[in-house]
Parts: C-alpha cells; structure tokens; sequence
C-alpha cells in the first residue's frame, strides 16, 4: 500500500497522471482553486490549457478525444463553470465521445444551502452523462477517477462527470492510490460474439443480391476501419457511413457510397430504398438517416450490430441483431461469408453515380463547396477535418471526403454551433503534426471565437475557414422552402470583420472573395504554420444544400436538386427539427 | 380506479447510492412513461436496494425502457414481471366517513376482505388492506358506498417464487 502525506488535489493529479491524460482544458474558479494548487505541489506530465470560456473547455476535450480515441479532462468550477460546460457533455454524450469532467462545488456543509457558486451540476447533468459521481471523501478519489476513465472509454464511450467539493479536493489524503474499481452494475459486453447469431447473419447476407453495408460511429470507435474494408472486399458489396462514421470506410473507395440521410448522397439513398439487405453496424438509426421510420428499408432484410442493447428496436426494429463490439463482429463475420453476386448492382449503383453526382457551380459569387473542395484537393484529402453546424458542416462532409478514421470531426447528434473553433483545438493538441482544418460558418464562429486566443497562445497551425454568408443559411434554407421564404430571425447584419478580428489576436487573415483567388489562397494558408490563421470566404448568401430529405418523410422524398423557380410549394416537414 | 394502459410491475436491483432513484424516475420521465407505484427497499446486503416500479404504457416501448434503465451504471438488473407468476402483495389503509348506524354494514365489508380494523371513532374508521392490488381495488369500490375521506396505498412489491430470482 502506497501511503503518502498529499490533500485531494494532489492526490487527484497523481490518479489522472496514472490514467495516462496528457491535457486537462479547463478555467479556475475559487472552488477548484485545491486542484490547481496541486498541479504545481504535485508535478505530473499533464498540460493544463487554459481556455476562455468553459464550453470551449468541454469542446476541446471533445475534439481531442474524437482526433486520438484517448479521452480528455476537462477542469471547471462550480456554479456557472459548470453549468458552462453542460452544452459540451451533451455534445459528447449525443455522440458517445469518452470524456471526464471535473467540476468544483462548494464546500460539503454547504451543499443543498445556495452557497455562493453552488449548482446542482450532479443533478443537472444526469440526463447527459453516462455516469456521475459527488464525491463524498478524499480517500474516494483513486477509486471514482478508475471508475470514471473505464466506464467513459469501454463499451459505448460518454462522458462522465465528478463533482468534487472544495473540502474534498482541499482535505488530506489517507488512503491507497491504487484502489480496485466497484461497479458491479456495469454491464461491460463479454466481448464474445455470438456465433449462433453471427452464422444466422451470413445465412442472410448469403442470400442477398443488392446488399449494403451502413459504418456508423461504433466501426470508428471499436478501430474496425480496416476489418471492414476486408469485408466490404470480400462480400464485394457497397458501404455507406454515417455522417460520424465518415472514415470508417475509404469514401474514395470504389465500393464507397459516401454518407447516406437528409444531406448525404442521392446514391446511398436510392441504395437504402432498393437493397435487399442492409447490415447496419455499429450506427444507432439516427432520424437524420432514416427519414420517416415507417417505411425505411421495408423490402429489406435489416440487421442491426450494436454494443448498446438499448439501441436494438429503438429506431427501426431489425430482423436480426447481435450485440457485439463492431470490429470483433466484423472479423468473426468475415470468416463465415464469401463473395456475393453484386455485380448487377454494383452496376445499377454506379449508373447512379454518374446520373447523380455530388456538384457545384464554379462561376458566379464564390461558393462554399468550392473552398472547401480546394482545400480537399491541396490538402491531399489527409487534414482532419473539423465542423461547426449548419450547411458547412453538410457541404465539408460532402466535398472533404474522408479516407482514414478520425479524421472527420463534427456534431452530429447534438449539432451543437460553436463546437468547430474549440474542437479544433482540442484536436490539432491531440494531433500536433496533422493538418487541422476547421469548417466554420459565420454563425456557429461567433459563438466560441473567443478561443481564437487559446490557439494563438498555443501557436496551433489550425486553418480556420469562415465560410461567411452572413446568414444562419440553414434556417433560411428551411424558411426559403418550405415556409414561402418568410425568412426571420436569420440575418447575420453586425458581423465583425473577420480578418480584422483574427489581427486583433495576432493571427494571420485572410480575405477570400473571388472564385478565381480560391486556389492561391488556400494554398497560402495551408502553408502558412507559424501559428493559426483565419481565412474569411464571403460566400453567396442564399444557396441551399442538396440532396435534401424533408425531415420526418420517407426516402424516397429526397430532392436531389434545387427545385425550379415557381415549382410546387413544399409541405413543411414533420421531422425532429 | 381503471386504467386504459396496462400496467407493468418492474422489480429494479440497483446499488444503493444517492442518485440512483433520482436517475431511474428520470429515465422513465424522458421517455414518456408514468410511474403510477413506486416501492425502494434496501435489500439483504445493504450496499444494494430493491425497486418495485408499477409503470403504465404500452408493453412495445416498455421493452425499451428497461433496457435503457439496465444501461445506468447503477442497475445490476431490471426484470418485468408482468406476465410471470409472482407474489404481488400491497397495502391500503382508507379511512371511511361511517356513523354508527352504517358501521355494522362496512364492518362487514371489511371482512369479507380480511381488513383489519386499525382506527374506529364515532364518525370513521381506517380499514387496513393487504393482499393482490386487484383485491384493494374491488374493496375501494364495495367501501365506495360510504364517504370515503382519505386513502394510501403503498404500491406493489413483489416477489418471485421458488428459484426464481426477482
């Protein structure tokens, strides 16, 4: 037994440090004050980055975690700190993102009394976590922070918070640093396939002529990228991702059909509505792929491969299921299937390529999809890639196409604006010699751009592209067409100079204007690494984002191109927002 | 008391830490279910309690919700027994407006049902029931025929028989 003289803090820095954190992003506050007293009495090798508002604390954790597959730790103070972050673990949780979330509370005979700075954040925050914890003692620290870091990395990752009172953090030490974790109510997967099941699957896929394979986020996570590709080889039959499984498969990849739901491909949308089979794995039927639930893949034999059993039937009720990590069940299925005879529609998918190709026009006021294609092209396709929310987002994930795991990096359940600029950061930290791009419109910049400093400070070569159409252009891209273009509550009017901003941090701007400047410009940022810079694209203001299913209708609604001037009005959806 | 939606009887066995109550209601709640009873015991070993939920809503969806409340941290298990043979017991203590001339009628009521008698004044009586929640249910309705001032029922709390485990 391991007994030395330390108080809580510095007891908690020692337990994080064996845990192998390399950053904590977080700000103080007076009940934390303990713990950031520790992280000079009681050295480690963690870095601690100071941010400039705690959301971007809870983003850059984020990000890191997405860009390393390691979690991250964010450190905030009680009352508001916390409750600051609660926007960041929702992200997180929406997109099962491994996370440990530090928060101070007052002082424990002060808890449930509206101490100064006292929130109830253990309570507030329990619809968005995985797990929480208040500690109670200092000797619980070594335990809680085990639990925590292996309930928030296994099974389906989520954050997971500890609320730490300041007599905690501030009280002494007496216990054994290396104490055994008590969760007998984690219902961690044994991790052995089912074989049975497994058998019945390939029996299935055996059978079927226009098979595909839908990545979600749990191939990415479970590392199964490459198992995959074997497979998809193997069955030769076609893929499709998630928006957060983009990478799970090569999109350059010949039996790729890109990302499938509202904004993805027309391609891998007809595929859903034509397939005779469609093994899902690892992806939990968000309602942003499968449009009106009643009648997603009805001719087709659907089989759902999760880790979380409460996915199984929540969306869309499968004919088969298995609840198996993605990679295991990938390498075990592998070796039960052999080729298929896809041929024919192999050949119908392609003839759909072709007829409906993802595009964009190159004349005219400069467009987003060009900018963002130029950066794929000189980038190589190999930058990890970063989003903020709203038509960036959909057009990057369509024109960035993603060819390794992790390198696409954006919101996808919470659609949280303001997670591109700290999410950046926290993955260009936890992937120091890779090229960051972060996707951002005007909207969703102006709610963390604050962080700009964070990146400045650091030095962070991160390229953060304003893709500036001075609109919320989402919105009114619903208000334009399905509410008569009654456009409201929209109009960016008050942007600042963006460029102007950036100097203002001293980092280096850029104004892009000109389609004919796109390829100069982004050449130039790209090379530009002495620190971040800003590239402001003024960008047309009123273009929309096609394909587009209308939320809540079935596939087969999808429009594929802007409709023309004076066609028929469109219903409003009847989808989550 | 009719109910349009049947309901469930779940016996939930969680670790018996603060929280762990507040998370379970929660998760029902989020997702559109009613708990209608609700019984926490600590169990033999004291680091664990026994939760009997009575939820009403439709038994498709149930299946979700016990597998989302399976997922919390806090629950070793959570088992529906609706639809399995198990000792369903509740308690019920109603407190009748009686004068003395109606009191030989509703004591009799009483024991038709085995209710003990646990207050008597001149103008009421609390009757004490315990057994098969339908069983209160049809004593409410006889007692009905009297005022009936103020009633509790504790929930159900059940047990599953022989080697089953609850």
């Amino acid at each position: 037994m391991e007994k030395t003289v330390m108080d809580g803090g510095q007891a908690l820095i020692k337990c994080l440090e064996a845990e192998g954190v390399e950053y904590i992003f977080g700000y103080s506050g007076g009940s934390v004050i303990p713990i950031f007293d520790a992280m000079i009495t009681a050295p480690s090798n963690i870095k601690f980055v100071l941010v400039r508002h705690e959301q971007g604390a809870a983003h850059m954790a984020d990000g890191y975690a997405r860009a390393t597959g390691k979690p991250a730790v964010t450190l905030v103070t009680s009352g508001p700190g916390a409750t600051n972050v609660i926007t960041g673990i929702m992200t997180a949780h929406m997109d099962s993102v491994p996370m440990v979330i530090l928060t101070g509370q007052s002082v424990s005979w002060m808890i449930g009394k509206d101490a100064f700075q006292e929130a109830d954040i253990f309570g507030i925050t329990m619809p968005v976590v995985k797990h929480s914890y208040l500690l109670k003692s200092p000797n619980d620290i070594p335990r809680t922070v085990r639990e925590a870091f292996h309930i928030a990395t296994t099974g389906r990752p989520g954050p997971v918070l500890i609320d730490i009172p300041k007599d905690v953090s501030a009280g002494s030490f007496t216990a054994d640093l290396h104490a055994e974790m008590d969760i007998p109510g984690y219902k961690l997967h044994s991790g052995k396939i089912d074989l049975a099941k497994v058998k019945e699957i390939a029996e299935a896929i055996s059978k079927s002529q226009r098979p595909v394979i839908l990545a979600g986020h749990g191939v990415l996570i479970s590392g199964g990228h490459k198992e995959l590709r074997a497979l998809a080889e193997k069955l030769n039959a076609p893929v499709t991702t998630t928006l957060l499984g983009k990478g799970a498969f090569p999109e350059t990849h010949k039996l790729s059909l890109g990302w499938l739901g509202m904004h993805g491909t027309a391609y891998a949308n007809k595929a859903m509505c034509e397939c005779d089979l469609l093994l899902n794995i690892g992806s939990r039927f968000d309602d942003r792929i499968i449009g009106d639930p009643k009648f997603f893949c009805k001719e087709a034999t659907v089989i759902h491969v999760d880790i979380d059993p409460a996915e199984i039937g929540k969306m869309i009720r499968p004919q088969i299921h298995c609840i198996a990590d993605a990679k295991l069940f990938i390498e075990e299925l592998s070796k039960h299937v052999g080729k298929l005879n896809t041929g024919e529609w192999l050949k119908t998918l392609d003839g759909w390529k072709q007829k409906y190709p993802l595009k964009f026009k190159r004349q005219g006021n400069l467009k987003m999809q060009h900018v963002i294609d130029e950066f794929y092209k000189l980038s190589n396709g190999k930058a990890v890639v970063v989003t903020d929310v709203g038509q960036h987002q959909m057009w990057a994930a369509q024109f960035y196409k993603t060819d390794a795991p992790n390198n696409f990096l954006s919101s996808g359940g919470a659609g949280t604006m303001g997670f591109g600029v700290p999410a950046a950061i926290g993955a260009q930290f936890g992937r120091p010699k890779d090229t960051v791009i972060a996707f951002c419109g005007d909207g969703g910049f102006q709610m963390t751009e604050f962080e700009l400093a964070t990146a400045a400070l650091h030095k962070l070569p991160i390229k953060f592209v304003v893709l500036n159409n001075h609109y919320l252009g989402m919105v009114r891209q619903w208000q334009e067409l399905f509410y008569d273009d009654r456009t409201c509550g929209v109009d960016l009017e008050g942007n600042p100079d963006f460029v102007k901003l950036a100097d203002a941090y001293g980092i280096k701007g850029f104004n892009l204007r000109r389609p004919g400047d796109v390829k100069r410009i982004v050449k130039a940022a790209l090379a530009y690494n002495k620190g971040p810079c800003l590239i402001n694209c003024e960008v047309e203001k009123t273009d929309n984002v096609f394909p587009m299913i209308p939320a809540g209708k079935r596939i087969e609604a999808m429009i594929i191109e802007a409709p023309k001037a004076g066609s028929k009005k469109l219903e409003k959806p009847t989808g989550s927002t | 008391m009719i109910n349009a939606k049947p309901i469930h009887t779940l016996s939930v066995y969680v670790t018996n830490k603060p929280g762990v109550l507040a998370r379970i209601a929660q998760t029902f709640s989020r997702r559109g279910y009613n708990i209608e009873s609700l019984v926490v015991s600590p169990a033999i070993d004291g680091n664990f309690s026994r939760m009997t939920i009575g939820v009403s809503g439709e038994a498709d969806g149930l299946d979700q919700i016990i597998r989302q409340v399976s997922k919390l941290i806090d629950v070793l298990r959570c088992v529906d027994h609706t639809y399995d043979d198990a000792v369903v017991k509740e308690m019920g203590l109603i407190k009748v407006a009686v004068s003395a001339e109606e009191r030989g009628e509703a004591l009799q009521i009483a024991e038709h049902f085995g209710c003990k008698t646990v207050d008597l004044t001149d103008t009421s009586m609390i009757l004490q029931a315990v057994g098969d929640p339908a069983k209160i249910d049809a004593l409410v309705e006889m007692i009905e025929k009297f005022k009936i001032i103020e009633l509790v029922r504790t929930g159900k709390v059940l047990l599953a028989r022989g080697a089953e485990t609850t």
